[in-house]
């Protein structure tokens, strides 16, 4: 009988052609931005490029906006405000197109979920009216620095795939935050429950208040704190870190898009880009193991926050 | 129909499927308008409300300036071009953007009926915040 399941490296491979594919577009475009450049190259080399995130995206757990923000404002000739904009809708484009097959297979969970995006969804339109209020140099130069974090946080953080989880805290027992999911690797269903619900609340409020500042999405925090902190395993942090993230992006997204802050001949082309890419990303989550991929998200967003860093410090416009 | 999902021994709960539904629709529906009329508008079928050959000039400048330059208001003013290519691609963004709202008014007879009033007023707070994010009230006017 002939298997359907996706063949993960495959579909790397394919994802690295179109990457190929973008980047003479890029250095084309790069080395003549004044000698008549079509308008047309940029939105399509965001195009294949973002087609690319978001394959790596969901995998990692991450929600595209992390990867996207400090890329597209480091290479392309952009607004940050547009970036940022675009960046929301992006990770928020790859958390919808994974959402409903990460629910119905019980790898999101809505119970887990919902608490933590009212308190980082609050957070992110926070961060959204200040971050936009902010002049780009900060933004740029503290953008810089948060992706370095990040990149510290994902270097460091030692990932469980199962945390032990004794007892789950009392707000967690009250809204019986618990469940079992079927873990396709080991072949097997895997009980779980979560611990210190209030503190992770609070930190989910931080998280959704960057998220609105720097448009990053929030899957690169979601993922730590619902497996480090709350005790999650790691498959049901990833998807539900992606479901969250819809939730969170949206409200930011709202504060963007009011204040001007979003071209549709940016945000279109990396959306519609970013969605067909996390098509094939929510597959991947499946059958591929999420460290596998974490070595080249570390490595795009070290590359990514240096250039950041050094553009809001003016070292290299 | 019970929307109860067993799958391999998990089962899934019922509210979780109605969601997982409810945004399949609203996404694919962004997805499809997105996807359409940013076509018409790359492709010039749709008018340009910012005619594309302006925008390398345009799209480095910051969003407030952007605003004076291009004359525009912001808000939910492009909803009044929606027969130009460039808006009708944002109200597919907005669909986008808003396709959380009605999934999360889709939980709240699951949870009422469930009696699980907690959960229906996280359900409801989020759809608050979502909808006060969406009116316009909160931003930087700058």
């Amino acid at each position: 009988m002939r298997d359907n399941r996706p063949n993960p490296h495959r579909l790397l491979r394919c994802g690295a052609f179109l990457l190929s594919l973008a980047c003479p577009a890029l250095a084309w475009a790069a080395g003549a931005p004044d000698a008549g450049t079509s308008w047309w190259v940029w939105p399509l080399a965001l195009f294949l490029v973002c087609f690319v995130l978001g394959m790596i995206a969901v995998p990692a757990g991450i929600g595209g906006g992390v990867l996207f923000v400090p890329i597209v404002s480091g290479f392309f000739p952009f607004h940050l405000d547009f970036v940022r904009g675009a960046g929301l809708l992006v990770a928020l484009a790859g958390a919808l197109a994974a959402g409903p097959s990460l629910l119905r297979a019980g790898l999101a969970d809505l119970r887990l979920a919902l608490p933590l995006a009212l308190m980082a969804a609050v957070g992110a339109v926070a961060g959204a009216v200040v971050g936009l209020a902010m002049p780009t140099q900060w933004v740029q130069s503290a953008m810089g620095v948060t992706i370095l974090c990040i990149v510290a946080l994902m270097w460091r953080s030692g990932k469980t795939e199962f945390p032990e989880v004794s007892r789950p805290d009392p707000l967690a027992a009250a809204l019986r935050i618990s469940g079992i999911f079927h873990d396709r690797a080991l072949g097997r269903d895997v009980a779980w429950r979560v611990h210190r619900t209030p503190l992770a609340m609070l930190l989910f409020a931080g998280i959704g208040l960057l998220a609105g500042v720097f448009g990053l999405g929030a899957g690169w925090a979601n993922v730590p704190v619902l497996n480090l902190v709350m005790g999650a395993p790691l498959r049901i942090s990833a998807g539900t870190s992606g479901f969250v993230l819809s939730l969170v992006d949206s409200s930011a997204a709202w504060v963007y898009i009011n204040n001007g802050a979003l071209l549709a001949m940016i945000a279109a082309p990396s959306v519609i880009g970013m969605m067909l890419g996390a098509f094939i990303g929510a597959r991947l989550l499946a059958v591929i193991r999420a460290s596998a991929i974490r070595t080249l998200v570390i490595t795009l967003l070290l590359l990514a926050g240096l250039r950041a860093l050094a553009k809001g410090m003016g070292w290299w416009a | 129909m019970s929307e109860t999902g067993r799958r391999e021994g998990v089962v899934v709960a019922p509210e979780q499927l109605r969601y997982a539904r409810v945004l399949d629709w609203g996404m694919k529906l962004g997805l499809a308008v997105l996807a359409a009329a940013f076509f018409a508008y790359a492709f010039g079928i749709l008018p340009a409300q910012i005619p594309q050959a302006d925008l390398p000039r345009l799209w480095g400048l910051p969003a407030a300036e952007y605003l004076r330059e291009t004359g525009s208001s912001g808000g939910w003013s492009w909803l009044a071009m929606l027969g130009t290519g460039d808006a009708l691609a944002l109200a597919g963004l907005a669909l986008l953007a808003g396709a959380s709202v009605p999934c999360l008014f889709a939980l709240l007879p699951v949870f009422a009926a469930r009696r699980d009033w907690a959960y229906f007023s996280m359900a409801l707070l989020l759809a608050g915040v979502l909808v006060f994010a969406a009116s316009g009230l909160p931003g930087w006017h700058g």
